[in-house]
């Protein structure tokens, strides 16, 4: 009898993850030279990853909204409306060789607004239509008293507490009785179905699921085009580590720092909850995906916002787990570190060798190479700053500097530090030659 | 209870700073007296905050308390006299389209427990706003804030602005935030770029003259 998958070990794991990755099911490409340039670029990033030596050091270029700046349209239209979106992603795709390719990473304008989502800003909505960026409105969407009502019933607070502040369209269920436990559900719910809220909420959402189809079928279309043109996708779930979920999300900054002094054990317990969930919830994504390769942006761990005694405290141990869970699936957590972890770099080197990939911001590239270099591949370090202010000259330069320090023995990918909103087409050419032209080993 | 207020304070003890308030005003002791121990207090805050002993919690729980102990002693404090002398003025503000406020707030703490009268105008802040409030304070300092790369042009275009209503020429502007470097200070043509809090309350001391 075969060997059931619980029954491998996380190497077997992601050498399977891998395989599926390398030749993907369903994929036609649009040609064979397709076909091997998608195996070429995958097996780049799987070698960088594993902290082999590829033929040369892979490079990509986060799209983010730069999508549709380097298109010519602003960002509004691109929210709003698909067809122009997709318009936008081709050229992006067709313009940047770089050697990994998703799809567009935006929201729909449409959709969020129908559902009037309220922790976004956007152009078009909240914003003035000539904005590059969503932004990000940060609110207690959990209230301090509430920890212990998260820690017994996530789902409930999801349902009655988190989902009626975050969006407008779901404000009835803050009045509604809790839809946990079994007995007289069906009851509950046939007097939701006669209640006016409700109704006018079926309606809103059935609205905003009509677009939302409309949405995902060119979001997929997009990715489709991605594969058979020969880009590999990077990024096959996602997770926010267990801090950030609460920092960034639920409690915000001013809600968190009061935790970490009022009530540290509470917020404690909460982390150490959500953890296995976390991992379960990116796990899916990547076996829905079939890219093994977690996305985790990171934000308020870094060397600015707390001390290096509250991360060991708040911030690792359970961020920890949650890439050894993630690991242990055989999937690869990505980290984009916002910012900087010049501090933290001693800590987050005790994983398993070669098993996570860190995008650093601005962090000391170097320092990072020094410290990291024999544990996990990195990557990052070109600035948004730098990117909108240089020359392709100096941004080529830079790179060739990159390349020569932490390119050496591979596990380095040459990468932006975060994605961007625009900037100069022949700054992002200038990172893809110094690849190819600095990067061969 | 153990302890003075400056020092609980200093030290973040919240409850215990609360009832050792309590019990002085109760003890008919003058709140002006309570009122420069808090300053005293919240400029230790300041100082570990520099030092990087304490962070941006800190920070935070810091002001959280003593929002509770002015709600306490504002009641007992009659208006007008005891003004403590302030540096001078100094206005900051995040850039339109930016609605990021935690380095703002960050600044505006660290500037006002070092001594200078802050005029925040908050996030999003339109051109406009900006040239105005230069205008009326006569500021001869303007810190810009921003996170994010649109905060790039919104900054060049608030100098600009500036520049052309004639109010740039004795007006120093430092610049600051997530994704600013010395880069976009020279794209934006301000004066300065600061790395933290501390170079903004560094820059303006300069600039003013003061050690």
């Amino acid at each position: 009898m075969a060997k059931q998958w619980s029954e491998f070990t996380r190497e077997e794991k992601r050498e399977e993850r891998f395989k599926r990755w390398l030749s993907p099911a369903g994929v036609n490409f649009n040609s064979p030279e397709a076909g091997k340039k998608y195996r070429a670029k995958a097996t780049r990033l799987m070698k960088a990853i594993k902290m082999e030596v590829p033929d040369r050091v892979p490079v990509t270029i986060p799209s983010g909204t730069y999508v549709a700046y380097h298109a010519g349209i602003d960002l509004k239209t691109a929210m709003y409306n698909p067809e122009e979106l997709k318009k936008a992603w081709l050229k992006f795709l067709q313009d940047f060789d770089q050697d990994a390719a998703d799809g567009p990473g935006m929201f729909s304008g449409m959709v969020n607004e129908t559902l009037d989502y309220k922790v976004y800003k956007w152009p078009g909505h909240g914003l003035s239509d000539d904005r590059t960026l969503p932004q990000f409105v940060e609110e207690e969407y959990m209230k301090a008293d509430e920890y212990d009502l998260f820690i017994k019933d996530h789902f409930d607070f999801g349902l009655r507490y988190f989902l009626p502040r975050a969006w407008g369209a779901f404000e009835p269920f803050a009045a509604a009785p809790s839809f946990t436990g079994w007995q007289g559900l069906p009851m509950r719910l046939l007097a939701m179905s006669n209640d006016p809220a409700f109704q006018k909420f079926f309606k809103t959402i059935q609205k905003a699921g009509r677009e939302y189809a409309k949405w995902q079928q060119t979001i997929i279309e997009c990715r489709k085009t991605a594969r058979e043109a020969g880009f590999p996708a990077w990024s096959g779930g996602v997770a926010l580590a267990p801090f950030d979920t609460f920092a960034d999300m639920l409690r915000g900054t001013r809600g968190i720092a009061m935790d970490m002094f009022r009530q540290p054990e509470k917020l404690l317990e909460a982390l150490e909850m959500i953890t296995p969930y976390s991992i379960k919830s990116a796990v899916a994504g990547t076996d829905a995906s079939g890219c093994p390769m977690v996305f985790i942006p990171m934000h308020k761990g870094d060397d600015s916002f707390m001390s290096l005694k509250q991360f060991e405290k708040f911030y690792w141990p359970t961020f920890r787990k949650l890439l050894l869970g993630i690991v242990d699936e055989g999937c690869v957590p990505v980290m984009v570190i916002d910012g900087c972890y010049n501090t933290r770099l001693e800590i987050i080197k005790d994983l398993p060798r070669a098993s996570v990939v860190w995008i650093l911001e601005q962090t000391d590239m170097f320092k990072a190479k020094k410290i990291l270099g024999d544990s996990a591949c990195i990557g990052g370090n070109i600035t948004a700053a730098q990117l909108l202010t240089q020359t392709p000259q100096a941004i080529k330069e830079r790179c060739r500097k990159l390349i020569e320090v932490c390119g050496e023995n591979g596990g380095y990918i040459l990468s932006l530090g975060s994605s961007i909103d625009r900037c100069n087409p022949a700054n992002l050419q200038a990172i893809i030659e110094a690849a190819k032209e600095y990067g061969v080993y | 209870m153990s302890g003075d207020l400056v020092n609980l304070l200093a030290d973040l003890k919240e409850e215990e700073v609360l009832a050792l308030l309590k019990k002085k005003l109760a003890a008919g002791e003058d709140p002006y007296k309570i009122l420069d121990e808090t300053s005293a207090g919240m400029a230790i805050v300041g100082k570990r905050f520099a030092a990087g002993e304490y962070f941006l919690p800190e920070l935070v729980y810091s002001g959280e308390v003593l929002k509770q102990v002015n709600a306490i002693l504002k009641p007992k404090l009659s208006q007008g006299n005891k003004e403590t002398k302030k540096i001078g003025k100094v206005v900051i503000g995040t850039v339109a389209g930016d609605i990021h406020d935690i380095g703002l707030n960050i600044v505006e703490f660290m500037l006002d427990v070092n001594g200078f009268e802050v005029t925040n105008l908050g996030v999003d802040v339109p051109i406009e706003k900006f040239v105005e409030a230069v205008r009326k304070t006569k500021t001869p300092v303007l810190g810009l804030s921003g996170f994010l790369t649109p905060a790039f042009d919104a900054m060049k275009e608030t100098v600009e602005a500036l520049e052309k209503a004639g109010l740039r020429k004795n007006l120093k502007i430092m610049i600051g935030g997530g994704q600013m470097d010395d880069e976009v200070r020279k794209y934006a043509k301000a004066d300065a770029y600061g790395k933290d809090a501390m170079a903004a309350v560094s820059l303006s001391k300069q600039w003013y003259g003061v050690k």
